[in-house]
């Protein structure tokens, strides 16, 4: 139990770290994709992480708090 | 009885605050504990927390969790997700949070610890709380799209543009005094400056593993390049003291800021995943880390404060800003109070990826109250340090000279008694060849933290590692900001000129954007560099100019919000933003007036201004300059300054007059007149 609570924990950890530079979560897209557009293709893992990246830095964003 | 126990537990809080804060406030004489700092901001805000955002949320916005939010409603995996609401408090937080809550509050602590925490505590549950909450609300029921965009489509085409152009000035202002602030930290510092140098090195490293070696590993190269960058930290002090090594690294203010520029040029056209990707993960981690790291150390430690509740230098005569009391102290503290800078975040990322509206309070008012502790933290840090080397370090060198004996003399003169051995020995704890005249805030919050670090870890031999760890996390942060600030303030102007100019629109023209790009680094280099040589030592007049530019840009935000309340015939509950608005707008008017008008050089730009321009006029130079062309230049860099806090008045002035206009309007409606997009429920699927 106390097990299962810490990975769930270290689960959410990691996410938020990935989240706070603009990585959302990769199985979360692949889900959505598997499940509204069953028909398309997905990204790989790496696509996904470059174009993240490209939209989180290449289009302006303003540089986080003075 | 179950009401009253429901309550008891938040009465107990209140009483726990209103003490604390007692003991804080009325303190004279005697040295109180940190602690009680702590304790009394941690009670209030979660009072706050709990019943005025609640009140905010069910009354004011009537938040109601079975409507789709627009991460619901264009759920695509990508900049539209559903996220945990813990997880993006940490995304929110992140993004918000920076080098300004930790910088004004250390200079505010000139007036003594008491009227910075006051605002800061008051300030943020009134005020930067609401418009944080406030705006998230307002941009998630219309698509998250930005504030900009809002001003525009509630208030108008002019209003909208005039937001627009102020947005891209503020932007400007903000990075020259981010920058200035990393000038005044490793100007003739060869340690800090070899280690912030290193960081561009292992910030391109990462780049290059996570591009090609193991793309993706974000968790894996970030590790990595902590690893390095505490390594950099450690030759850095083999570094100064080697005596061919340590002039290679040894620049002055201007070298250093011809450095920044040219660095801010090339940074901001790079690929995005060789320097400033990377980059952003170190600092961002190394931000979060340190943040937790000093809490537990500040309990762990609970140091006592040195500085005084409150010093003479309330009438407006302190060495490193000048200005009295009000309004200067809330200006000079705009992050972690109240920042306009968080309502471009909270219009941003964060509305598309809130799962529900109900959590947008946690969000946007509890990540808020997050960067006052923050702020807190930082007041409180720069206040354990002994008010000697406080002053030491913030004073210009116009004022206390370059010697430690002129130096402690002065300071010792003024009640803060200090030895000239007392600040060698600061300087040599820390590896530093003098600590004099390092105003800007960052030397000084590294002072604080070395002492405070250095007692949970490594005692006194470990002094000067600490201090620039601290100087290199927020130089990290500070860099990241440059350069994507600049970016962004590149694709501001091209939207800005591409009105004018169509060709200017296109952000794939390498003649577009490079000119762009040119254009703004330009701008606030200049800027940076006028604060390198100003006779008052730069942030005299840049900081005051940066906080006036925020609090307008917030004043902004709050009254779209107003706006935005009144076209939802919720007119009864618009007090909530016109309080903190109300207040804003007086503190920037009156800050902005006299930073143009008034009669005392150190205030008035315009007075600085004159008084060079006479002796240009008898031929006679005036320190810092050394030749009549610098003196002219300082006459035209204080009528540039004056004309800055001239259109910041004007904005605000201008925003005021279509707020009302707006309110009445839509006063005179019987309908609601919002540009709200219209209900729709969360799918049964979704929750």
């Amino acid at each position: 139990m106390l097990f299962n609570d810490l990975s769930t924990v270290g689960k959410y950890l990691g996410q938020a770290a990935r989240q706070m530079v603009g990585l959302p979560d990769y199985q979360t897209y692949v889900r959505h994709r598997r499940l509204t557009h069953p028909d398309l293709p997905v990204m790989t893992e790496i696509e996904f992480f470059r174009d993240r990246q490209e939209a989180r830095y290449g289009s302006g964003r303003s540089g986080g708090c003075c | 009885m179950n009401l009253v126990s429901k309550h008891a537990i938040w009465w107990l809080l209140t009483v726990v605050g209103v003490f604390s804060l007692g003991i804080v406030a009325l303190s004279r004489g005697e040295t109180i504990n940190a602690l009680w700092i702590i304790t009394a901001a941690v009670a209030i805000y979660l009072v706050a927390y709990r019943y005025y955002s609640l009140y905010i949320a069910d009354k004011v916005m009537q938040l109601d969790p079975t409507r789709a939010t627009p991460a619901v409603r264009h759920n695509d995996g990508l900049d539209y997700v559903p996220t945990n609401k813990y997880v993006l408090f940490g995304h929110h937080f992140a993004a918000i949070a920076g080098a300004g809550p930790l910088v004004g509050p250390v200079l505010a602590a000139q007036m003594g610890y008491l009227p910075g925490t006051l605002w800061l505590i008051v300030g943020v549950v009134l005020a930067g709380a609401v418009q944080d909450f406030m705006v998230l609300f307002v941009s998630t029921r219309r698509d998250g799209r930005s504030l900009g965009d809002l001003v525009k489509s509630e208030l108008g085409l002019v209003p909208g543009m005039i937001a627009l152009v102020g947005t891209f000035v503020i932007m400007v202002i903000i990075l020259a005094v981010l920058a200035l602030i990393v000038v005044k930290a490793l100007a003739a510092s060869p340690w800090g400056t070899f280690t912030v140098a290193a960081t561009i090195v292992i910030a391109m490293f990462m780049g290059v593993y996570s591009r090609f070696i193991r793309p993706g590993r974000v968790g894996e190269i970030s590790m990595i390049g902590i690893v390095l960058l505490i390594a950099s930290i450690v030759i850095g002090g083999q570094v100064a003291h080697s005596p061919t090594w340590a002039p290679l690294f040894t620049f002055d203010a201007k070298q250093l800021s011809w450095m920044l520029i040219i660095y801010g040029f090339v940074a901001s056209v790079l690929p995005v995943w060789l320097l400033l990707a990377p980059r952003d993960y170190l600092s961002t981690f190394l931000k979060i880390g340190t943040i937790v790291g000093l809490a537990l150390a500040m309990v762990f430690v609970a140091p006592n404060l040195r500085m005084p509740a409150v010093t003479q230098f309330v009438d407006g005569t302190g060495p490193a800003w000048s200005g009295s009391l009000f309004p200067f102290i809330f200006i000079t503290i705009a992050c972690g109070a109240v920042s306009g800078f968080h309502a471009l975040i909270a219009s941003g990322t964060t509305p598309k990826l809130l799962d529900n509206e109900k959590n947008a309070r946690m969000i946007g008012y509890g990540a808020m109250l997050m960067e006052s502790f923050v702020a807190i933290m930082a007041i409180v840090t720069a206040s354990v340090i002994d008010p000697g080397v406080f002053f030491a370090m913030n004073s210009p060198a116009a004022i206390i000279g370059t010697t430690v004996q002129g130096a402690a003399q002065v300071i010792s003169q003024w009640g803060f008694i200090i030895t000239p051995d007392v600040l060698i020995q600061v300087a040599k704890d820390v590896g530093e060849n003098t600590i004099l005249s390092r105003a800007g805030g960052a030397p000084t919050l590294a002072v604080g933290m070395a002492q405070i670090f250095s007692q949970v870890i490594g005692g006194q031999a470990m002094m000067a590692f600490w201090y620039h760890f601290a100087i290199l996390f927020e130089a990290l942060f500070i860099l990241t900001a440059c350069d994507a600030g600049t970016r962004a303030g590149r694709f501001m102007l091209q939207d800005l000129l591409g009105s004018f100019v169509p060709s200017f629109k296109r952000t794939n023209s390498w003649t577009a954007s490079l000119t762009a790009t040119g254009l703004c680094v330009a701008a606030w280099g200049y800027i940076l560099y006028q604060g390198v040589v100003d006779p008052l030592g730069g942030i005299n007049s840049l900081w005051p100019l940066f906080g006036i530019s925020n609090q307008m840009l917030a004043s902004v935000a709050l009254m779209l919000c107003t706006v935005v309340l009144f076209k939802m015939k919720r007119q009864k509950y618009a007090w909530v933003t016109i309080l903190p608005t109300s207040w804003l707008l007086i503190c920037t008017l009156a800050a902005g007036w006299e930073k143009v008008f008034d009669a005392n050089p150190k205030i008035g730009f315009l007075a600085l201004a004159d008084k060079f321009q006479a002796a240009v006029d008898k031929g006679v130079l005036l320190a810092p300059a050394k030749s009549l062309e610098q003196m002219k230049q300082i006459v035209f860099n204080n009528y540039l300054d004056a004309a800055l806090a001239v259109f910041f008045i004007f904005v605000v002035v201008s925003m005021l007059y279509y707020t009302v206009i707006a309110c009445i309007k839509a006063l005179r409606e019987d309908k609601i007149t919002s540009c709200e997009l219209p209900y729709v429920a969360i799918p049964a699927a979704a929750v």
